[in-house]
């Protein structure tokens, strides 16, 4: 008896202590070595001193990729793009069919999601101007539940955008 | 055996004060004092600009892992948000205070719950006045 009112106690006790209460991670707000080397990724310098002439440039990538633009301020070098896709993987599917043909009824799947961009730059001295972008992507599932939450950091996406804003920058330049 | 009977009921009592009981009560709601809470988000540097703070705070929350949602120039403001798990949304507000100093006042929000806890900001401080490369002042 007495050891299921401690049993009792102590569960409640800790639901006591979740409820309603949710706290930053300590790391969320601590600049690491990570940090750096995710700088190094997102961020190329550009041989022109104009920064708008740079933005229209990233803003028609953005474009180019699918993204609407969602805000903006020249005078600070930012431009807001997102978009909204397909996110069902072959993977999921197939595991959500053979959970099912075993009986495990309807697993959750991921459905849309909405990926969203930063594109800021700055002056770095007379004839330069560095540009850094950044992704993140929000998943739902087929149960309109978040499903994923995350910042993209993988370097061939990066390496993908700086290429095509490359040759933007390059037609710009030569107008043609 | 009956003391112990209680004790259930009291821990379950308090796991519902966790709770609040009308959800329309956080259109106003604050929990620290305002006077600790403005402290806690905000610091003064020695600086003019507000566009060139601005600028470097935009870095400072890109060095983060933030992306931006908004800024302005104008208004002095930029918000930001980091998933990576979670949500992390912050804003950032400058405005000139004095002749020779610049306020700079961050807020942040986790997931559904306002930061209050001293020590985020302070990380984001110390982020932030490496990348000014100027001393983050305490503000009363």
């Amino acid at each position: 008896m007495r050891q299921l009112f401690s049993t009792c106690l102590i569960l409640l006790a800790s639901i006591s202590l979740v409820a309603c209460v949710q706290t930053i991670p300590k790391e969320a707000l601590q600049l690491t070595k990570e940090s750096f080397k995710l700088r190094q990724l997102q961020t190329r310098s550009f041989d022109t001193s104009s920064e708008k002439k740079l933005l229209i440039a990233g803003a028609g990538v953005l474009q180019d990729l699918g993204y609407n633009i969602d805000e903006s301020e020249t005078k600070l070098g930012v431009i807001v793009g997102s978009k909204n896709r397909d996110a069902t993987e072959a993977g999921q599917v197939a595991a959500m069919i053979l959970v099912a043909a075993l009986g495990g009824g309807n697993m959750p799947i991921d459905k849309h999601q909405k990926i969203r961009a930063s594109l800021i730059t700055h002056p770095a001295g007379k004839k330069t101007t560095k540009l850094r972008v950044t992704f993140q992507r929000i998943v739902w599932n087929t149960q309109n539940q978040v499903s994923k939450t995350q910042s993209i950091e993988d370097p061939q996406i990066y390496q993908e955008f700086f290429d095509k804003l490359s040759k933007a920058v390059f037609l710009e330049a030569n107008e043609i | 055996m009956k003391k112990y009977a209680l004790l259930p009921v009291v821990f379950a009592n308090i796991a519902l004060t966790g709770c609040q009981t009308t959800s329309m009560n956080q259109v106003m709601e604050t929990s620290e004092s305002q006077v600790a809470i403005r402290q806690i988000q905000t610091r003064a540097f020695d600086t003019t600009s507000s566009t060139k703070t601005l600028r470097t705070i935009i870095a400072t929350l890109q060095d983060l892992g933030f992306v931006i949602d908004k800024a302005d120039d104008e208004l002095g403001t930029v918000s930001g948000t980091k998933l990576n798990g979670y949500s992390l949304r912050m804003t950032v507000t400058v405005r000139p205070r004095g002749k020779k100093q610049t306020l700079v006042r961050a807020n942040a929000t986790y997931n559904v719950t306002p930061v209050e806890d001293p020590q985020p900001y302070q990380q984001f401080f110390t982020a932030l006045q490496k990348a000014m490369f100027l001393t983050a002042h305490e503000v009363d």
